[in-house]
């Protein structure tokens, strides 16, 4: 089987359960177990987290838009989350677990620990002033 | 989302109706600080019940809290977390600071006995 959609919504809080939603509805047409399902949204909801916390900053206005992009190719799951933010200086030192640019928040800097917990594989593309774009997939049992 | 206080023996029982994300984790921050404050409580536990969704922002929330009360000698505990709240607390290492113990009976039972 292969499938794809595709959309963009504003990076304002409100947005979060209703991307990893559909990113989850998406993904139900590989009928995964509950736990799966679980696992796919969460990773969403850590990616699109990331997007608006860290790609945008604070003070989102209608100009800044996330990508989410689903494509179901035989028993897999993938999943993209594109933002056009400020992009992530180190790659490797954001995925270190604990790691966080803003502990005053309470961010618990495990945003990609979880992703990488829960997805089969996790891909980080980012550039300076232009973006970041994480793909991850996930093998769903059948 | 929404939460709910009850108070007894000396703990603050804050039972969080909904999804912890990003949207929602500083409302139940906040909701919880205000009461916390109010209370003569000395702990504060956090009853998963009734949550449906919870992602890294949720540890982030509890750890604030955990951190919190650390400066007041109190200590923080959960109840009644799932099979899927369960899996954030094992891999963030929170379950580790946070005790998890199935409901407030048990805590009480606990508490002065090594916890």
């Amino acid at each position: 089987m292969q499938n794809i959609f595709e959309m963009k919504f504003l990076a304002i809080s409100q947005n979060q359960a209703f991307a990893r939603v559909c990113a989850a509805a998406f993904a139900a047409q590989l009928n995964p177990t509950l736990a799966e399902l679980n696992e796919v949204k969460t990773a969403v909801s850590e990616a699109v987290t990331n997007a608006m916390i860290h790609g945008y900053g604070a003070g989102c206005d209608d100009e800044k838009w996330i990508y989410l992009r689903c494509q179901i190719l035989d028993n897999e799951i993938w999943v993209e989350i594109e933002d056009k933010g400020m992009g992530i200086n180190d790659i490797a030192a954001a995925r270190e677990p604990l790691y966080t640019t803003k502990p005053d928040e309470e961010r618990s800097g495990m945003g990609f620990t979880v992703m990488e917990e829960f997805m089969d594989e996790v891909v980080v593309h980012s550039a300076l002033g232009e973006g970041t774009v994480v793909k991850m997939s996930k093998k769903i049992t059948q | 989302m929404k939460v709910t206080f009850v108070e007894r023996n000396g703990n603050l029982v804050a039972k969080i109706r909904g999804e912890i994300d990003h949207h929602t984790a500083q409302n139940i921050k906040n909701s919880i600080t205000n009461e916390f404050a109010k209370s003569n409580a000395k702990n504060i536990v956090f009853d998963f019940a009734h949550v449906s969704f919870m992602d890294s922002s949720g540890i982030g929330m509890v750890i604030g809290r955990y951190k919190e009360l650390q400066k007041s000698g109190g200590r923080v505990f959960a109840i009644n977390i799932g099979a899927e709240i369960g899996r954030i607390f094992e891999i963030s290492g929170l379950k580790r600071i946070v005790p998890c113990f199935a409901g407030l009976d048990e805590i009480e039972n606990n508490l002065g006995v090594g916890i």
